[in-house]
Formats: structure tokens, sequence, C-alpha cells
């Protein structure tokens, strides 16, 4: 099938070479960084963990929203999505790999990451979730080929990838919840110890995921003859709008819980988040921009009409995954660490070299999509004009 | 569509690639090179026979490691029953003085890069003696 | 000063018994061609080392820091200036930092800003080791010291994380770098891209040696405001201090059971 990749137009080989670029720009600030070490980064002793470590939980959930298109064609049979599941699964395929570049891209001793597997602990979560989303990864590879092997070739697939296929599904669900868990069980971090930050997880991953699915789409769409559908689309966005609810729901329910209590070291975080702490306040702008641009897409998708025009849709779709990409790849993982444990504001902010190799990996996950996509719209087009 | 000239270019191409090392040796005189680790005088056995030290040095090393660092046992009794405190600076160097002349011989020569001395301390840099 | 030195040689000869008395049980490690590494014969044993911070005493030498420098300089732990990638295995922490559950709103300033000595607390519950995903680091079932093995640590830092104390210090950048006022030879630097901190000295205990702090606090002058020893042996002085005396934990609610005590 990869040939397909191979044979494309102007616009494909512009975007192919676009992203090729940007994947070795990331390369040469990843190899400054592996020579000087993480200090061209702008994390500290105060705060260990920041820009990799959030895009990385970013596109986790990303990775796992594969399971809401998979979800309603597999279990409920609901059949437009059966054109879409496989970009759902593609889309898993990018996010998975860009997770793990990010992850890898962290290690202070990258030549040794492989110690996670030679010395299996089975009471880190950091070992779980490198389990998780590696088993993730390869059912969305074998489901995806299978399926759409089967397809190519105009047969069913063969009945053993059904249960692959459901197994999937908690799967999908799995890999945030572990990586969820990875901070709500530390006593040092009073930020993330709330049960609900795996639903949270979830709910915004099932908000941002659709509406990535939904933009991708609609450049499927314009850019190709293979056309995902109307009624594909819209039900992804009633999904979306079911998301976004519960997640601003979850959100006010933490917020309660902290705000109400008023127990100091709960209470500070928000403080710094929305307010800005001993005269610091560098994500304040952006939460409330985060706020702001929820609020809007909760009208647009909770009114019908203006939910079903595809332009204005494609708009709130983008004002979705801003939003969500600054609470979750800004706010949350940073916002842990201030103020310390022992009582310091020390700010972060992501540095050029850091926002260069993650230029690089999203360069490298676009790119993987871009050839997957290239692969499934030209089968597609095949299949369907002959 | 049979690209016959442009397969075998690419063959040639492969080949001169896949044996680059071998005639760039050659070229460069190096081919018939021979490293000489430069032994210590007046010492006549190490903690080992020197078969085992040549061939499995570096396993011995590891457990050394894990030994001191795992599991606390700071004292290697040979297979001769002689005791050695277990140090690569102490023990191997107190030897070994000149890292460049022994250690980095075949090191530098299989292209073998051993992450030890980013922590432990070459004594002998430090004596101004290595490189 | 003379009754920490008698309480010292006890553990000293109590451990030199142990040793005996385990012998027979310890296992050696097979090693190499026929050989074996055990234990060496001058290590002191406990069965849970503990630290004892006088904090009265501690504060009468103002700005004295031997405890610390004697430390970092046999660590070879660097001294970078840049706050945010200091490295450090021992040092005063402000008390309304140091113990923030303590200090309240009518707390005296001058208390809140005196300084408490801190390092690793080698926690009966380590949140750290809870959380390696490799077990570079992990705690030492025969005395309790929560260790490091810098030939093991990705780099991963999910042990800064989840410390609650700010125990540990990432090599940002090569240490070495910052060890130009010299290095010593017996014992190893870090590479860039580890986590390091204290380690109760458990080199120096196999040697027969306390740690190089306490010993550093007695033999500065008017000192001896710490003291380390065996809180299993009831006869050991810091036992003996702990039942007699009113001493706090840092962050006790958090059940993490520091193992570092001080004496108000």
């Amino acid at each position: 099938m990869l040939e397909k990749a191979l044979r494309g137009g102007r616009y494909y080989w512009t975007l192919i070479g676009f992203l090729s670029l940007a994947m070795f720009v990331g390369l040469l600030a990843y190899l400054f960084q592996m020579r000087e070490g993480l200090t061209v980064t702008g994390l500290s002793r105060d705060v260990p963990w920041g820009f990799y470590i959030a895009q990385f939980t970013f596109l986790v959930g990303v990775a796992a929203s594969a399971v809401m298109v998979v979800l309603p064609y597999y279990l409920h049979n609901h059949k437009s999505f059966g054109r879409l599941t496989v970009l759902g699964e593609f889309l898993a395929i990018a996010a998975c790999g860009m997770c793990m570049l990010f992850v890898f891209v962290d290690m202070g001793q990258p030549m040794r990451v492989l110690n996670v597997m030679l010395y299996p602990t089975f009471n880190s979560l950091m070992f779980w979730d490198f389990l998780v989303l590696s088993g993730y990864l390869l059912l969305n590879v074998v489901i995806s080929q299978v399926t759409f092997g089967a397809e190519r070739k105009g047969v069913p697939p063969p009945r053993w990838i059904k249960p692959v296929i459901v197994l999937s599904i908690p799967w999908a669900v799995s890999i945030h919840t572990v990586t969820a868990f990875l901070y709500s069980g530390l006593e040092a971090r009073a930020f993330w110890m709330t049960a609900i930050l795996a639903p949270r997880f979830l709910a915004s991953a099932f908000a941002s995921g659709p509406s990535l699915l939904i933009i991708l789409c609609l450049i499927v769409r314009r850019f190709t003859k293979f056309d995902p559908g109307k009624d594909a689309i819209r039900t992804l966005s009633q999904i979306v709008t079911y998301a976004l609810v519960i997640n601003v729901f979850f959100v006010a329910v933490e917020l309660f819980t902290g705000l109400y209590s008023r127990i100091p070291e709960h209470v500070e975080h928000f403080e710094y988040l929305f307010f800005g702490l001993e005269g610091k306040h560098a994500l304040v702008p952006w939460m409330w921009t985060s706020q702001l641009l929820t609020f809007a897409a909760l009208i647009v998708l909770l009114i019908p009409k203006l939910r079903k025009n595809e332009k204005i849709l494609l708009v709130t779709c983008f004002a979705v995954i801003s939003s969500i990409w600054i609470e979750k790849g800004l706010g949350m993982v940073i916002t842990g660490f201030i103020p310390s444990p022992l009582g310091s504001v020390t700010e972060y902010w992501p540095t050029p070299p850091e926002l260069l190799i993650s230029l690089g990996i999203y360069a490298f996950g676009a790119l993987v999509l871009t050839v997957l996509y290239k692969i499934a719209t030209s089968v597609r087009e095949e299949i369907e004009l002959g | 569509m049979y690209d016959g000239r442009k397969i075998l270019l690419g063959l040639v191409i492969f080949l001169i690639a896949v044996t680059f090392p071998f005639w760039f040796s050659w070229v460069n005189d190096k081919s018939g090179f021979v490293p000489e680790p430069k032994l210590p005088e007046g010492e006549e056995n190490c903690v080992e026979s020197a078969e085992y030290m040549k061939a499995l040095h570096m396993d011995l090393l590891n457990q050394w490691r894990n030994a001191v660092v795992r599991d606390g046992r700071r004292v290697y009794v040979s297979s001769s029953g002689n005791r050695y405190e277990i140090s690569l600076t102490g023990t191997c160097l107190g030897c070994h003085s000149n890292k460049a002349e022994f250690c980095d011989q075949c090191h530098d020569y299989v292209g073998a890069n051993p992450f030890c001395w980013d922590c432990h301390i070459d004594t002998s840099a430090s004596r101004g003696e290595g490189k | 000063m003379d009754e920490s030195k008698r309480g010292f040689l006890k553990i000293a000869g109590c451990s030199v018994l142990g040793v005996l008395g385990a012998a027979g049980m310890r296992t050696a490690t097979d090693v190499g061609p026929g050989g074996k590494a055990v234990e060496s014969s001058t290590t002191l044993n406990g069965k849970k080392w503990g630290m004892v911070v006088d904090s009265q005493r501690c504060l009468e030498k103002e700005g004295c820091t031997a405890c610390i420098e004697a430390c970092h300089r046999i660590h070879n732990v660097p001294s970078i200036a840049d706050p945010k990638e200091e490295v450090k295995w021992v040092w005063k922490e402000p008390f309304e930092h140091s113990f923030p559950t303590q200090a309240h709103q009518y707390t005296k300033a001058s208390l809140n800003e005196k300084p408490v000595l801190v390092f690793c607390n080698h926690c009966e519950n380590p949140p750290c080791v809870r959380v390696c995903p490799t077990q570079a680091t992990w705690k030492r079932e025969e005395d309790g010291i929560v260790m490091m093995d810098q030939h093991r640590c990705i780099g991963c830092r999910y042990c800064m994380v989840a410390c609650p104390y700010g125990s540990r210090s990432f090599n940002w950048q090569d240490p070495r770098n910052a060890l130009q006022g010299g290095i010593n030879p017996e014992y190893p630097t870090r590479t860039k891209g580890v986590v390091e901190k204290c380690n109760f000295c458990a080199e120096r205990l196999a040697k027969g040696q306390e740690p190089a702090c306490v010993e550093a606090c007695r033999k500065s002058a008017g000192a001896g405001a710490l003291l380390f020893g065996d809180l299993e042996d009831p006869e050991s002085e810091v036992s003996k201090l702990l039942s007699e005396r009113y001493s706090i934990q840092r962050k006790p609610g958090l059940g993490t059971k520091p193992q570092v005590y001080y004496l108000v």
C-alpha cells in the first residue's frame, strides 16, 4: 500500500518537503540539546517537567480520541462512521509516535531509555504508560492494516480482528487514564491530587481529538476526491459538543472543591494560573484566552444551526483545540510545580531550542499523518472510481 | 520498464558505501595498525588472568559496578583468593596508571566509547599524564 | 561532644558484632570467573539509619556551613550559581519553607527566616522510589538508605516531581564544568542528565566512617548539631534523644515517614 504515498501532486510534495525541513531543524536543535544537556531548556529544579511532557499529555488525548469513531461504528453500528474509522486510527498512530518522541527528548540520558523495559517496575506509572502506549500503537497499526487491507481487496475483514478492535476501545481509555495517574498519585503535588484528573483528561481529549478529526476531514474533502460524508462530520460535532460540556462541568467541579475548601496549597496553584503569584503571571493571559475560547465554542456548538454550518464549525474546532491545548499543553503540567513544595515561585517558559525540537516532533507527526492519509484517500478514490 | 542502468548505478554506489571502512583505512595506510596497550611495569598479575581480562573485563566491571552500587559489596575476592577493593579509579587505575596508554589504545581502535569516565575520575589526566 | 563520640563508637562496636553475626546469612555475589564480591569487614551496619538535627545547636554558630562544604567537597557536588540549575545534597532552607505547616501568621518574622538544615529524608515510604521507572533509585532493605544508581538513571526526573521535599537535583549541564575548584578522586562526579541526592554517605559507612556532614559538624568548634545512628537500636544516641526530647519531621501528614528528625 505504501506505493500510494510515492505518487502525488505538487501540493503533496510541497507539504512533504516543508515537513521534512521542519523535522531537520528539530533534529539539529535536538543535537544541540544532546551536546549541552537539558540546560538549553527553560526547565529548572523547581519546574523539572515542562513543554515536552505537556505536549505528550495533550497528544495522548488525541491518540485516545480515535475511540470516538471506533466505538460508534463497531459497537453501535453507526454506518456513517465506516469511512472515518481508518482516519481516526491513522491519527492515533501519528499521535502515538509524537507522544513517544516527546517523552524521548525529555530524557536526560536518552541512550538508556530502554532501561524501562530492561528493569520492569510495576509500581511506576511511567512503566505502565510506556507499556499501554506501545500496545495502543501496535493495536492501531494492526487494526488499520487488516481492516483497510480487506476493504481495498473488497472482502470483509477476517473475523479475528473484531475482538482486537473491541479490545482497542478500553485500551484507548486506559492510555489516558494511566497518563493522568502519572500526575494524580503524587503527595508532593496538591494541584494534581484530584480524582477528577483522569475523567477530565478523557473529556478534554474527546473534545479536542474529534475536533482535529473534523478539521482533517474537511481538508481531505477539499483536496481529494474522497468525502468522509456530511453525516459523519455532523455526528462528530455532536460528540465534540457533549465532551466539551462535560469537560467544562469537570473543571467547575474541580474549581469548587479546590476553592471552596480554601486549603492554601490547593488555592495557590489556581491563583497562579488565573491571577499570578508574587507578581509572576506568565500563564495568566493564556488561561483567560483559553476560557474565552471554550465559552465561545460552547455557545456555537450548543446552537444546532451554527454547528451545522461547516465554515463556522471549522473555526469552532480550531477554538476547541486551542483552548484545550492551552489547558493541557501549557497550564496543567507547569502549574503543578508553581509554587514548589517548598513554597518558592519559579516560573517556566519554553526556550527557542525547546520550541524548535517540539516543532520538529509535530512535523514528524504531520508527516506520518500526511503519508497515511494520502494512502487512505488514494485507495478510497481507486475503489470508488472503479 | 526495466531501469537497468539506474539499478546498476545504485548497486555500485551501495557497494562503495558498504566497503567504505576498508578502502578508507587502506588508502590512509592504516590497515596494518595494531593497538599496543602499555602494561604496568613491575606488576605480574591483574585481578584475574590476562586472557579473561582481555576478553571479558567489561563484564567484570559491570558486575563490580552492580556489586558495589546495588548490593553494597565493595571487596572482590578473586578466583585465586586475593582480595581487592572494588574501585575503577582506585584499583584499576592504581596499576594501569595511564588511561591514554592503556584503555584508550584498544577502545579508540575498535571505536568503543564506554561512558565510565564521564563520572569516574581519570587520575592520570589530572596528573597531566593523560591526553 | 564526648558523648556523641562515645555513642558513635558504640554504634561501630555493635555493628562489627552485627557483621559477624550476619556473616553466615549473607550470600556473596558471584562475579567474574569464579570470584566473589563480599561486604567490606569495616562496614558499619545499622538496621535503619536516621539523622537527628538539633536545630538550636545548629543555629548557635551563625553562618556555619561546615557540613555543607564537607559534603559537597567529598561528593564532588558542583557549585552552580544559577538557582534554577543548582545541585545540592545538603543545604539551608528558611523555616517557613522547610516546615510550611509549622509556620503560622503570628510566627516571629525572625523565626520564619531562620535557616534549617535539609537533606534527603530517606523516607520509610519514599515517593521517589515508588515512581522511578527503572529502579535507579531504591530503598536499601538492610539499612533503609534511599540509594541512587547513576548508571541506571534515564534522567526522566519523575523522582523530582514526586519528592515533597525538593531533595533531588538534576544535572542540567555537565557538572564537571562547575567543579573547577578541584575534584575529589575518591568519589565519582556525575554526568549531565542524571538525578542525584544525599546518600547518607553509604560509601563512607562501608569504610566504617560516619557521614561527612556529621563528622564536619562535630569537628567544627562548638557544634555537634548533627547526629547519626541506628533508629532500630534503642541504645543508639539518636534513639535516646528521640525518646527523651520533642522532635518534629518535615510534612509528616504525607505519610512518607522521613528518617530525619528535628529537635526543637
